[in-house]
């Protein structure tokens, strides 16, 4: 990877890995009585690390100026790898606490074991950890394709993957060690959260001087959705971690909001994470991979059109709905679910957009596990955004609100949607990428394909029985006018429920495990034989002029 | 036949950013700025008063360990609710909340309501192994609680970035918040006098852990959980306003 940087850009490796890595002398000084003082340690090495990675390689030639008439596609590939990673870890980890509610004693009276510290890693580890880098990785691909422009230089992308996985660490090594800010999906302390708008404004960067220099006259419909995903994922993340550090020297910070404003503004955020994390970023990665690989151009154009902006206007006002009944203003509970209602047809247009664009290739989808991957996201899309509006519906919530319910819908979403739809992109990707015909094993691909769906299915049922049967017996009334059953009764008849989710977890790491190891294996096969299909990779030439916009 | 509009905007990169941004920020705003803008959304309760500085610090601990992944603090205005958990929640209980703790999961039951519910020796037998109290519990075990000595040398610091926040502590709390910690937990040492007369005569103050001698982690953590629901009677007065 080094080598691929110019001389200028390995200085500016160095001159910013030292000064990551004085930020880590100076938090580990001035944290020295403080878990924040752990941190600047890893701080610390990260910067080192970049230098001496640097170093190792600096005396090697300059990459020729060719290079400039190709994709920059290094980041990808190491961005492919650190997303399957992830993947395993942060799935591990959601193994091991969907398994402590059935055995709770799996903590060994470990501090950093117990549930509340794991449960951060796993959420944060497969949201953060493995959907990020997948977006990261994919969006740079899509962008130079869909732009015909090379990335504008070769450090930027570096820094915005390599700092990305830096804050994903300080995330996941504070929850052990039990930093957190408490709010779900931004637990991260302040000063992770600083790092991570730095790291963000230059993913920003790359992007629009990316497509300010494209030769596509119009910015792709892929591209919508990465933009809106960078940019509402940045106004999302600095408005809710505002907050004061209890000093310079503590992790520890205050939020500025409290009670209902502040719960208000996180589920704001939460739901938009959701949003513009979970959805627009991975809707950005169908528009691409879905109609490549199924080789159909995308059904309708203004289908496109009005699923975007329905997405980026509506899902602004849903965030309220996952506070009804509580002591939040009657009005907004309203507007959230009216809007989470009308959500539906947007939400709706995306995925039989997708879905029609198969018309005519639905052989592929029975022959080509892949593309199979990336069907059932759409399908699964549609049935988790649609469950989604029912249960803001606020009778529903009345029900299924505070219960196992939720945790199944959103994996629902996380494991149906999600992950199957970065599993087709990335097993389309991988191939291209590193300029091998197919993955190294295709009937791994289908083994993957069917543990992860019978994973998906177990969990979602588990959950949808243990959520309704709560609910039910939470609100459940004897002859006597007195309530039925007392709390830990509902509990006692969550077990097999527990279990099975458990299981349903651990077929889908297994698929997990399973890609990670096709994936590798392609990449040594790649290694293996002859390079030189370089030239395929290009854009077609329209008449006079360089096809490709080079870097900066 | 004009140009479809949105062909024009496709090609402007700039202008597609702004417009994302124009219309995401819509919602956020319609919905979060009135919330501090409109007096009726929290009520008025002249007896809330804040957390102590041992409470705060049992309070971080809570936060630290991701006790509100299973446990909500937010009785929603449904009768099931209200009568297994007590009355409804009002904004004005967690006004002091730097976050707030509302929770979205009951994986056990919600706790907005524990205050004073079980005693101190309940809450200490239970997060040490909460099967040898509630045999079917799935709750994880806390005993480094017990073992861990509570820090208290920077409360002051906590005290005052609360303030900053807009809690109202006053100038003597935060002067002498490591004191009170350890006055709310030994009744009959030496601080023990100043903490009633900072945060009022109905704080309780006792050896939470049942040890007088040490103060610990655990102290902090029973010292919060029986003070949850009780910082003021609001939500009790106006239930029975409402029975009458």
């Amino acid at each position: 990877m080094i080598a691929t940087l110019t001389v200028e850009e390995r200085q500016r490796a160095i001159a910013v890995s030292a000064f990551l890595a004085l930020c880590g002398v100076i938090m580990a000084i001035a944290g020295r009585d403080d878990l924040l003082g752990t941190h600047g340690v890893i701080v610390l090495l990260f910067g080192l690390g970049g230098i001496g990675l640097v170093l190792s390689k600096y005396f090697e030639p300059e990459p020729p100026q060719e290079r400039l008439s190709h994709y920059y596609d290094d980041p990808t590939k190491v961005g492919i790898v650190l997303s399957l990673g992830w993947a395993v870890v942060g799935m591990f980890f959601g193994v091991w606490v969907a398994a402590l509610l059935a055995w709770p004693d799996l903590t060994f009276d470990a501090a950093w074991a117990s549930f509340g510290r794991l449960r951060p890693v796993h959420t944060s580890g497969v949201i953060f950890g493995f959907g990020g880098n997948a977006l990261i990785a994919t969006s740079f691909h899509v962008l130079q394709r869909t732009s015909r422009a090379r990335l504008p230089d070769q450090f930027s992308p570096w820094f915005v993957l390599l700092g990305y996985n830096l804050f994903c660490v300080l995330a996941a090594s504070g929850y052990l060690m039990g930093l957190t800010q408490s709010k779900e999906y931004a637990e991260p302390e302040w000063y992770a959260d600083i790092w991570l708008v730095v790291v963000w404004v230059v993913y920003f960067l790359i992007y629009i001087r990316t497509l300010q220099r494209r030769k596509e006259p119009h910015i792709y419909v892929a591209n919508w959705y990465y933009m809106a995903f960078i940019l509402v994922v940045a106004v999302l993340h600095i408005v809710n971690n505002l907050a004061v550090p209890v000093s310079f020297g503590h992790a520890k910070s205050y939020s500025l909001f409290s009670g209902v404003q502040d719960a208000m503004t996180q589920w704001w955020y939460g739901h938009n994470a959701v949003a513009f994390f979970l959805t627009a970023g991975f809707l950005g990665m169908l528009y691409y991979y879905l109609p490549k690989r199924a080789g159909r151009p995308i059904f309708s154009y203004r289908l496109s059109i009005i699923s975007f902006w329905g997405i980026t206007f509506m899902y602004m006002w849903a965030g309220s709905h996952h506070l009804h009944y509580t002591a939040l203003p009657q009005w907004v509970q309203t507007l959230g679910m009216t809007f989470s209602v009308v959500l539906l047809v947007p939400s709706w247009a995306s995925a039989g957009n997708a879905l029609a664009t198969l018309n005519g290739a639905w052989d592929k989808v029975r022959d080509d596990a892949t593309l199979r991957f990336m069907m059932v996201a759409a399908v699964f899309y549609g049935l988790s955004t649609f469950e989604g509006s029912f249960m803001a519906i606020r009778a529903v919530n009345s029900l299924s609100h505070y219960t196992d319910w939720t945790v199944g819908h959103v994996h629902a979403g996380a494991l149906g949607w999600v992950a199957m739809i970065t599993f087709g992109s990335l097993y389309a990707l991988v191939p291209w990428m590193w300029k091998v015909e197919r993955m190294y094993s295709p009937k791994l691909i289908e083994v993957h394909f069917w543990l992860a769906l019978a994973g998906t299915i177990i969990y979602v049922f588990a959950m949808w029985n243990s959520g309704i049967i709560q609910g039910l017996m939470w609100r459940t009334y004897n002859d006597s006018g007195t309530l039925a059953y007392s709390f830990i009764d509902s509990l006692v008849a969550m077990h097999p429920y527990y279990i099975s989710r458990t299981i349903g977890g651990l077929l889908f790491l297994i698929g997990a495990i399973v890609a990670a190891y096709n994936v590798w294996m392609t990449i040594r096969m790649a290694r293996s034989q002859a390079a030189g299909t370089a030239e395929a990779d290009r854009p077609v030439l329209h008449g006079a002029g360089a096809a490709l916009q080079p870097g900066e | 036949m004009r140009e479809f509009f949105h062909r024009r905007l496709e090609r402007s990169a700039i202008g597609f950013v702004l417009a994302i941004i124009g219309v995401s920020a819509i919602g956020g705003f319609v919905e979060i700025a009135p919330l501090f803008t409109i007096n009726e959304t929290v009520e008025k309760a002249p007896d809330m008063r804040v957390y102590t500085p041992l409470e705060l610090a049992g309070r971080n601990i809570y936060i630290r360990e991701g006790c509100y992944a299973c446990h909500s603090q937010m009785i929603r205005t449904l009768r099931d609710e209200v009568e297994r958990y007590g009355p409804y929640s009002l904004a004005v209980e967690s006004k002091y909340d730097h976050p707030m703790l509302w929770g979205s999961k009951r994986t056990g039951p919600d706790i907005a309501r524990l205050g004073g519910k079980y005693s101190d020796a309940w809450h200490v037998a239970h997060l040490i192994n909460p099967r040898d109290v509630v045999p079917q519990s799935v709750m994880p075990k806390y005993g480094w609680l017990m073992r861990n000595e509570l820090k208290v040398d920077d409360l002051g610091l906590h005290l005052a970035a609360q303030r900053k926040v807009g809690v109202p502590y006053t100038d003597a709390m935060i002067a002498n918040a490591t004191a009170d910690a350890f006055g709310q937990a030994s009744p009959d040492g030496p601080y023990a006098g100043g903490v009633s007369e900072r945060y009022g005569e109905a704080t309780n103050v006792r050896a939470f852990d049942g040890e007088p001698g040490r103060l610990t982690e655990m102290d902090a953590v029973v010292a919060y959980l029986q003070v949850l629901g009780r910082l003021t009677d609001a939500a009790h007065s106006q239930s029975a306003a409402a029975g009458k």
